[in-house]
């Protein structure tokens, strides 16, 4: 369970917003200053942050960070291993990388779509592989972006599918500032795993993701 | 084709659009032979559903004849007539494996909108905003069915539309209301509203055995069609107190169920209207005005379970409402 008090990012946050609140609101009464309103929402938005528990609002520790999300799937552990196994399929469920190539002997190369157009790439190697059950990889020495991440299969309750369980540890480009500059701007990376997951499980339990883009409709 | 489209609060036009596409291998293309208006329809009309853009086509009601067939759908073929449920289904998730079509967990594109607001997803529907999907409805000439091999129902040439068109959305929507009843011998089923999710309630609980169905509504016309369904006594609210009229016309114990089949943006001019009302104003997205639904819960029975069948449609966030369903 995670409290507050492990994370000064917490405490910063919520001192900065209040900080903002008390500035905004002096700009607003002695100043009448509208800009005041904008501060003063502003810090009530970080306070509101620094309050929140769940595990969507983590944030990157000495380590990087770390997001862990599962989901439940009508398939066998063996069909959900083999498509994880074949790396090069990634992009299917994950629109963020443009691609995952095998550069051999366990290990491969991916290239991610990063924030503002910049693409990032590195190579990853293989560190665990049991079939059916787990795999597990890291990146290699000297790339970009270090990251370490690892799918889990379990079965389920009887008839109740297959446990899929996606853990990402990374530092990404920008170091703890990109983390922290796409924790503000809400583009969390557990959001982006379980949206990954769930057009996993869309395409394992129906064979196609599903899509309204080229689909007609009239002038916007 | 033609469609129509959604551009804003009471603003909808007749207009050209392209013709539909198949984009996934297990749709299909319909085109339409017979559409119909929803009563939800309203609430997109006159704004109250959040997330509808400009340029949607609406529709969730239609049936018509099949005229392209994705490579890997294998059940249906060009020249099938089919009436095609509002709710889209996959049939292989937890939910459709156990014919819980409307809770389906991966024909919604936009599943994460709805998780916002409500914590889960159901399934996606036509033509219903883009928290629901996103996907163009069938009030058009021709349109796209995702996971066509699903839900579209094949029909038999000696039906004409006018008999099976119901089975989009109404008939069934009014059906599981009663179903969720438990209908036995000799109950006495209080309907509240009798539009058209009324009149298939009313139906539907007769044909499952219900003794008595009491029909509830301020519209005579309604309430005159509703009598000539069978065994059933009227209630114009606006004339007679429900609660006192209820327990006379049940011997004093209540009616054995209830069914609300008046949803979202209930009429009246009660305290409890003007408190949703209030409510609705102040918030964002707009919360329901589930009066009746709260109504009822005093007037059923004691000592029944399942006690009241909720239908119609309490698709946003309805505060001080018992249970909200989606049939």
């Amino acid at each position: 369970m995670e409290t507050v008090m492990e994370h000064p990012e917490r405490w910063a946050s919520a001192l900065g917003g209040a900080a903002l609140v008390v500035w905004g609101a002096q700009k607003l009464s002695r100043e009448r200053r509208p800009v005041g309103a904008l501060l003063a929402t502003t810090g009530a938005g970080l306070i509101w942050r620094s309050a929140r528990t769940d595990t969507r609002a983590r944030l990157a520790g000495p380590r990087g960070t770390l997001v862990e999300e599962s989901v439940a799937i009508n398939r066998a552990p063996e069909d959900l291993y083999a498509f994880w196994r074949n790396l090069e399929r990634l992009p299917t469920i994950m629109p963020q990388l443009a691609s995952v190539e095998s550069a051999g002997d366990r290990r491969s190369h991916w290239v991610a779509n990063a924030p503002a157009r910049w693409r990032t790439e590195w190579y990853a190697e293989l560190i665990n592989d049991i079939p059916s059950q787990l795999i597990a990889w890291r990146t290699v020495e000297g790339s970009d972006l270090v990251s370490a991440g690892s799918v889990h299969f379990e079965p389920g309750p009887v008839g109740r599918g297959t446990v899929v369980r996606i853990r990402l540890q990374y530092d990404p480009p920008g170091g703890a500032l990109g983390t922290a500059l796409a924790w503000v701007f809400g583009d969390e990376p557990s959001q982006v795993l379980r949206e990954a997951l769930r057009r996993f499980k869309q395409l394992m339990e129906t064979g196609e993701i599903p899509t309204t883009e080229g689909q007609p409709r009239g002038q916007r | 084709m033609k469609a129509l489209v959604w551009h804003g609060k009471n603003d909808v036009r007749v207009e050209r659009v392209p013709d539909p596409k198949i984009l996934n291998p297990r749709d299909a293309i319909v085109k339409v032979t017979s559409t119909a208006i929803c009563g939800s329809d309203l609430h997109l009309l006159d704004g109250f559903i959040p997330t509808m853009k400009s340029g949607d086509i609406l529709g969730h009601e239609f049936m018509g004849e099949v005229v392209e067939v994705g490579k890997g759908n294998h059940k249906l073929k060009v020249g099938d007539r089919v009436v095609v449920p509002f709710t889209i289904a996959c049939g292989s998730c937890f939910f459709c494996e156990r014919q819980m079509w409307s809770l389906c967990d991966n024909s919604n594109p936009n599943a994460r909108m709805v998780e916002e607001l409500y914590g889960f997803s159901g399934s996606a529907l036509f033509g219903y905003s883009h928290m629901m999907g996103g996907y163009a409805g069938g009030q058009a000439q021709y349109v796209r069915v995702p996971y066509a091999d699903v839900g579209p129902m094949k029909v038999p040439d000696h039906l004409a539309d006018e008999q099976v068109l119901f089975l989009t959305d109404i008939f069934p929507t009014g059906y599981m209301a009663a179903e969720n009843c438990s209908i036995q011998q000799g109950d006495i089923i209080a309907v509240w509203g009798c539009g058209p999710v009324g009149q298939m309630a009313i139906a539907s609980a007769l044909m499952l055995g219900a003794e008595k169905v009491v029909a509830i509504d301020s519209v005579p016309a309604r309430l005159r069609m509703a009598a000539r369904l069978g065994s059933v006594e009227t209630i114009n609210f606006e004339n007679e107190d429900v609660f006192d009229r209820l327990k006379q016309l049940t011997a004093g114990r209540g009616p054995d169920a209830c069914i609300e089949a008046v949803g979202l943006e209930a009429h009246g001019a009660t305290l409890d209207a003007y408190y949703d009302r209030s409510k609705r104003r102040r918030s964002s997205p707009p919360i329901g005005r589930p009066r009746y639904g709260r109504r009822f819960r005093r007037a059923g029975r004691v000592g029944r379970y399942p006690s009241p069948a909720c239908t119609g449609a309490f698709s946003t966030r309805c505060r001080s409402a018992p249970r909200s369903a989606r049939a």
